[in-house]
Parts: structure tokens; C-alpha cells; sequence
């Protein structure tokens, strides 16, 4: 009744009936909501944004009195000394070996456990397997630092009698153990999600379970264990607590794994722990290391990203 | 059966049982198929008919728990294909199979058909091209991808797709070729062309169809087995098992008042 008499009045037409509305409480409450989650969002992206600001205007003073072409180019790295030399290839030398060690070790394993993993182990191992594989990622690196320095150095030494008590090939192989288990557990989960249908069907051509896993579930997963890989190689760019335990802290522009030399991100703990005046150029390096780290890991990131679209696979 | 030509027998079960775990899933099954015709397994969602078909070529001993009982005589050899000596690769090296869902691997359409050749030891570049060229056009598809052989089957339709599973099992010539329910994912016209196949290949292989089209198992079968909770209902020619049904669950079914 109510419905007749308001289709009728002409100035009812413009309003709407209570229970179409807008919910004024709702709307505010859902308002609140998106602020606070988009506050979340924002502190991650300022944080980034904070790091590169403070990177990039630290190191623009220092390249103000450092030429950019004699931080490329020169083959000494003393910013201590009064003979002051900038030459960043000597830090980039240490990192690339001690990665380069610690890569070729955790690649090539890190697949072949993912491979068990995935298609060989029965499920009773896999449960035990793959937790106990995942604390190995959870052991401080420091505690790698000192397993390389007195445990992994000396062993090496009885093989190679002429390695010196630092060097990156120790650190690099302990540091390669580290990153085992983040290759070997990603590249399990990107395997494990290729679909039994793609297996049976190899199978069903009268392959094994070897030719199988190789020529059908790898690249099946090949997307996954790049981005696993990457992980990887940003890991071994970026750590420190190994390479300055066990790596010595000399900056030593070589590529010769049997030598003790620095890495960036050791040079940095150095000088930071170091008693350096604020604003002296000593102390502006470890902006302009630091920033060519991020630009080292920015690169392999970036590489990743075109690998994963290169080779997605839609199954 | 009263037949003039009696065919030759390709494989033939024999007191067949199979279980998942404790669940028996085939109870007791007997049926020839015969050699170069085609032999389609209809019957309800959870008949059995995939379980029995996949017997065939031994894929239930890719998972645990899983036990057969009796035989599968295969010939000309006539050696029981369940048999613990038999080699389930060796199986799958004589058995092809098709799926429900189409599978091609992440790899060129090239490599996907020469698949099977290369498991096989094949290096011989100038036999893997021959064989894969037959194979292609074996599956009706060479006319379609010879220009683009190289590029990653996963691009293919649906249909096409199927038809490249069907060449990559062709391409190894096997005796026997299982087909799995493999038009459900597809169009009518897709449909089509692989039923049209199908009848083009038994001139070449032995072929066992599951299908839950009651169509599709009169249009492309020269035998029919309707099965039903694990049993084999009835087995005879096509025609005699969709014109005259002896036995009343088949005919239930056939006529859609059960399933």
C-alpha cells in the first residue's frame, strides 16, 4: 500500500528507499580498511625507496671526488690508505668467484635433489626429507662462516696443501651448501606442479622414469628452476657473514678461487664496523659498493623476469 | 559367435581382477580383442573401463598399492602382459596410448612426435624425419603443421593437439593403441575428425577405445563391451550389442534409461 501511494507522489521518485541506500558505517569501515592495507603496501615501497635514495645520494658525493671511470677501471681497491685507490673490479672479482664457487655447487645439486625429491622418493622420504632439508636453510650464516674457517679450510688443505687459511674457495663451497636447500626446495614445488598427465604420457611412450624426469618434467618446470636459480645467485651475491669469516678480507683483484679475497658485501661489514668519520670519502665507498650491489642483484632479478616470460609454460 | 572369418585374437583377458589397494575395481573379466579391429569399452562414470584399458599397458604400476589378478594374453607372443618377468617398458614399447586430455610435452612439434623414436635409441636424423613425417600424416595433421614443425605444440589447438598425441603414439608403430576417452575434451568437429581417424588406422593397429558417447562407440567400433561396477556385462559385435541387447543392464544403458 505503502508501494502505490510513493510511485505516485511525483517527489518521491528522486529518493531511494531506506534499504537500497548507501550504508554510511560500510562505507566508511571498508574506507578505513583499504587506508590501512594501502599503508601496509606503502611502507614496503618507501623503505625501497628510502634505501636507493640514501644509496644514490651518498655515492653521488663520492663520485664527485672518485671519477666513475676510475672506479671501473682501476685495479686497486686501498680507500684507506693515503695512496687512495678506487677500483671496484677488485671487490667484483671476489664476489663473482666466491658466487661462482658456491653456484656450481648448489645449482647442479640443488636439481638433482629436486629431481629425487619429485620423482623418485617415495612420499615417506620426501615427508622427512624435504622439512630436514629446509633447516639447512634456517642455520645462521655465521655458523657456515665458521664451519668454512675451520672445518671445510682445513680439510681442502690436506687435498690442496698450498690454500691459504682464507680463501673463496672454502667459503664459496660452504656457501654453496647454504644455498642448497632454497634451489633444491623451489625446484622440487615447480616440479612437483607439473601435472601427472604430462608424466603418464611419457611413460606410456616407454620411458623411464630418468628420461622422463629429464626430457619432460625439467622443461615442463624450466620456468620455476630458473626463478629458483636466481634466488640462488642473489643469495650468493649478497652474502656476507661467510666471506668475511672465512674468505679473508684482503682486496685482491683475482679470479683464482685458491686466494683470499675481499667481496663487497665484506668490504662493507669492514668498514662499517670500522670507526670511519661520517662524510669522509673512506666512508662514502660503502655507498657506492653497496649501489653497485643492488645494481648486480637489480640485473640478475631483471634476467630472471625475461627467462620466466621466455619460457613460461601453460599446461 | 556365428562369424564367417573368424578374426585373430590380439590380446584376450583371462579371470582378470584388479584392486586399489582393498578396493577391487575389476571383478573377474574375460574378453578378446581382436587383431586390426576396433573394440570400444562403454558404461557408467566409474565402471571400470579406464582402469581395464590402462591394464593394458601397465600404467597402474606407476603408483603404489596397486595389485592385478589373472592375465592379459598378448599375440603373437601369447605371454601374459601382467606377469611380474614382463617388463611394464617394454609393454609401453608395443602399446601406445592416447589420453582424455590432450598432453603434448613442452617441446616442438617435431620433438614431440619423435618422442617415442628417440626413447627408443633413434639417432638417425634422416629416419627420424621419415617416421615423423608418416606418423604426422598418419594423424591427419601433416598438412597443418608441416610449415611450423618447429614450433612449441603446446600453441596448438585443442584438436590438433590430440591429433599430435595420436601421431607421437603412431610414430613408434605399436600393435596396440589405447584410446582414452579421447574426444571429451574436444568440439564436434575435432570429435570428427579423430572418430574419422580412428576408422582409417585399424587398417594399421588394434585398437580399444573408452568412450562415454554412446554414438561415438557405434559410429567407430566393430565390438562393444559394456561394462558396469567393475564387470563385463556384455561383449559382442557393435551392431548386435546396439540392435539386440541380451542382457536387460546393457540395454538400460545403451537406451539411456540408466547411467
Amino acid at each position: 500500500m505503502n508501494h502505490a501511494m510513493s510511485v505516485n507522489s511525483a517527489s518521491d521518485l528522486h529518493q531511494v528507499s531506506d534499504r537500497l541506500a548507501h550504508n554510511a558505517m560500510r562505507h566508511v569501515s571498508e574506507r578505513i580498511i583499504e587506508m590501512l592495507l594501502f599503508a601496509a603496501a606503502a611502507v614496503s615501497v618507501l623503505t625501497t625507496v628510502g634505501i636507493v635514495y640514501v644509496l644514490v645520494s651518498e655515492s653521488i658525493h663520492f663520485f664527485q671526488h672518485v671519477p666513475l671511470i676510475d672506479f671501473l677501471t682501476d685495479t686497486q681497491w686501498t680507500p684507506l690508505f693515503d695512496d687512495a685507490h678506487y677500483g671496484i673490479m677488485v671487490l667484483i672479482s671476489g664476489t663473482l668467484v666466491s658466487s661462482g664457487v658456491a653456484l656450481s655447487v648448489a645449482i647442479p645439486m640443488g636439481t638433482i635433489i629436486a629431481i629425487y625429491l619429485s620423482e623418485f622418493a617415495n612420499p615417506k622420504v620426501r615427508e622427512v626429507a624435504k622439512p630436514v632439508l629446509e633447516l639447512l636453510g634456517g642455520i645462521p650464516t655465521i655458523v657456515f662462516g665458521y664451519f668454512a674457517l675451520l672445518i671445510v679450510t682445513p680439510l681442502l688443505q690436506k687435498i690442496f696443501p698450498e690454500l691459504p687459511g682464507f680463501s673463496l674457495l672454502s667459503a664459496g663451497l660452504v656457501m654453496g651448501i647454504m644455498i642448497v636447500p632454497y634451489i633444491a626446495s623451489l625446484s622440487e614445488d615447480a616440479m612437483r606442479a607439473v601435472p601427472m598427465s604430462m608424466r603418464e604420457g611419457s611413460y606410456a611412450m616407454g620411458a623411464t622414469k630418468l628420461y622422463t624426469a629429464i626430457h619432460v618434467v625439467v622443461p615442463a618446470a624450466i620456468s620455476g628452476l630458473a626463478a629458483s636459480y636466481i634466488l640462488g645467485i642473489s643469495r650468493a651475491v649478497g652474502e656476507t657473514m661467510i666471506l668475511a669469516v672465512a674468505a679473508g678480507m684482503q682486496p685482491n683483484l683475482t679470479w683464482n678461487p685458491m686466494e683470499p679475497a675481499a667481496t663487497i658485501t665484506s668490504y662493507i661489514v669492514q668498514v662499517a664496523l670500522g670507526d670511519l668519520p661520517h662524510g669522509s670519502i673512506g666512508y662514502q665507498t660503502i655507498f657506492a659498493a653497496g649501489l653497485t650491489l643492488l645494481l648486480i642483484t637489480l640485473m640478475f632479478n631483471i634476467a630472471g623476469q625475461w627467462l620466466r616470460r621466455r619460457y613460461r609454460e601453460a599446461y | 559367435m556365428q562369424t564367417h572369418d573368424k578374426p585373430q585374437l590380439k590380446a584376450e583377458a583371462r579371470n582378470l581382477n584388479f584392486y586399489y589397494g582393498q578396493t577391487q575395481a575389476l571383478k573377474n573379466i574375460n574378453m578378446p580383442i581382436y587383431d586390426k579391429k576396433v573394440t570400444a569399452l562403454i558404461g557408467p562414470s566409474g565402471c571400470g573401463k579406464s582402469t581395464y584399458l590402462r591394464s593394458f599397458n601397465r600404467m597402474h604400476d606407476l603408483y603404489p598399492g596397486n595389485r592385478y589378478e589373472g592375465e592379459i594374453r598378448f599375440f603373437p607372443d601369447n605371454s601374459n602382459l601382467l606377469s611380474a618377468d614382463v617388463d611394464p617398458i617394454e609393454v609401453r614399447m608395443r602399446v601406445g596410448m592416447v589420453f582424455q586430455k590432450p598432453n603434448p610435452f613442452p617441446k616442438t612439434i617435431y620433438e614431440n612426435v619423435a618422442y617415442g623414436l628417440r626413447v627408443r635409441g633413434e639417432k638417425n636424423k634422416r629416419i627420424l624425419d621419415e617416421k615423423v613425417e608418416n606418423a604426422l600424416r598418419g594423424a591427419a595433421i601433416w598438412d597443418e603443421v608441416k610449415d611450423r614443425l618447429q614450433d612449441l605444440a603446446p600453441n596448438l589447438s585443442g584438436g590438433q593437439q590430440q591429433r599430435l598425441c595420436i601421431a607421437r603414439a603412431l610414430a613408434t608403430d605399436p600393435e596396440l593403441l589405447l584410446f582414452d576417452e579421447p574426444t571429451s575434451a574436444l568440439d564436434p568437429i575435432a570429435t570428427g575428425a579423430i572418430e574419422e581417424l580412428v576408422h582409417e588406422l585399424k587398417t594399421r593397429v588394434t585398437i580399444l577405445i573408452v568412450t562415454h558417447n554412446m554414438q561415438q562407440a557405434a559410429r567407430v567400433s566393430d565390438y562393444t563391451a559394456y561394462m558396469y561396477l567393475g564387470e563385463m556385462i556384455e561383449f559382442g559385435k557393435t551392431d548386435e550389442i546396439f540392435i539386440k541387447p541380451q542382457d536387460k543392464r546393457t540395454e538400460d544403458y545403451i537406451t539411456g534409461r540408466m547411467g
